[in-house]
Formats: structure tokens, sequence, C-alpha cells
């Protein structure tokens, strides 16, 4: 059984992540475009929650916990690698 | 009458993820577009995580499958996951930022600079 509502949530905060996609293509400088995928990771997992409620399916919603945890890792990496090394 | 608390959180959730998204194109540097992204989204995300958990908890109460209360928990345990996580992120950017020396835009003052040109004299 499909909720309409939560598919049309998902729908409007995937403009969002577009929005966040044009900050990473756009982004004058390298911080920018990782705060845009920062960004991008966070809308991600409310879209994949919400469509995890609007297909009925809970695997989704493990998906999303999954990609929270990594992304962080990601992103952590990401900044080490910015402030040049373990310091 | 439980639709309606479900139609006002997912407003919430939409209103604060689409401010967080435009904030990244309406401020001038990296700092005050982490300040705006990940407050509104992170925010955002909560009232999300709070719609489906009380759509599964609802649909538990109407049809009683264990599979609602399964989808509750494991939202609550992404959202937990979530907040743990997004301000230790924005920190790191943040810093990293600033240690490979992008200066914040139209600044007058720069406290962190300070703080650590204090240090090394």
């Amino acid at each position: 059984m499909i909720e309409p509502v939560f598919f049309y949530a998902a729908l409007i905060i995937s403009i969002g992540a577009f929005l966040a996609i044009l900050r990473i293509l756009l982004g004058p400088t390298v911080p920018d475009r990782v705060v845009g995928v920062d960004t991008l990771n966070t809308l991600v997992v409310a879209g994949m929650v919400l469509l995890g409620a609007a297909y009925d399916r809970t695997i989704y919603i493990d998906i999303a916990i999954v990609y929270a945890l990594l992304s962080y890792i990601g992103t952590l990496i990401v900044a080490r690698y910015l402030q040049g090394g373990l310091k | 009458m439980i639709e309606y608390l479900i139609y006002a959180f997912l407003a919430i959730n939409i209103t604060f993820n689409l401010l967080g998204s435009i904030a990244l194109h309406r401020f001038p540097d990296v700092y005050t577009r982490l300040h705006g992204a990940t407050k509104c989204t992170t925010f955002g995300t909560i009232f999300a995580v709070l719609a489906v958990v009380t759509h599964a908890l609802y649909r538990l109460h109407v049809t009683g499958d264990p599979k609602y209360l399964q989808m509750a928990l494991h939202s609550f345990v992404a959202l937990v996951a979530l907040l743990l996580t997004n301000p230790v992120g924005a920190h790191a950017i943040a810093k990293a930022a600033h240690l490979s020396g992008y200066k914040p835009a139209r600044a007058v003052i720069d406290a962190y600079e300070e703080k650590l040109g204090g240090e090394e004299e």
C-alpha cells in the first residue's frame, strides 16, 4: 500500500537535494563542495526514511541507518584530507 | 485526526529542508553556508522521522502487525545516528576549512585566528 503523502514529501525533498547538487557543481572552493555533499547526505537519509514509509518497506530505513554512518566516516576523512593529514 | 498531525510534521520537514538547501545558495562563504545548511536539515529530518514514527505507531494500533513496530524503532535508530554524527561532521569541516586557509568573507573579527596566534607566540 502506497501512502501518497510520504511519497510527495520525498519528492519535494529531492528538489532540495537537487539544489545541494547544484552547489556541489558550482562551488567556488573545495570546502563549499564538501558542505554540499554533507547537506546531500542528510537529505538522502530523510528522503529514504520517507520512502520507506511510503512503500511500506522497513529495509529502506535500515539502508538509511547504514548510509548515515558511512557518510559520516566519509565526511571525516575528507575533512582530515583538507587540513593536511593527521595533525 | 492523526492524519493532520502527520501533515503538520511533514510540512515542517519540507519547509526546513528546503530552507537548508536554499541557504547553500544565499550565504557568501563556507562557514555561514555550513551554519544554515546543517542546522536546518538536521531540524527538518527530526520532523520527517517523527512523522514516520507517528504513522507506524498508528498503523500498529489499527492493524496489530509487528512490522510497524519494527519500522518505528528502526527510523528512531536512524534519527539517533544522524543526531550523533551530523554536528561532529560539520565541526570537522569548519575546522579543516579554517586550517587550510579559507577566511570568512566580510568578517571583521576572527576570534579563532587570534586564539591560534596567541598560542603560537
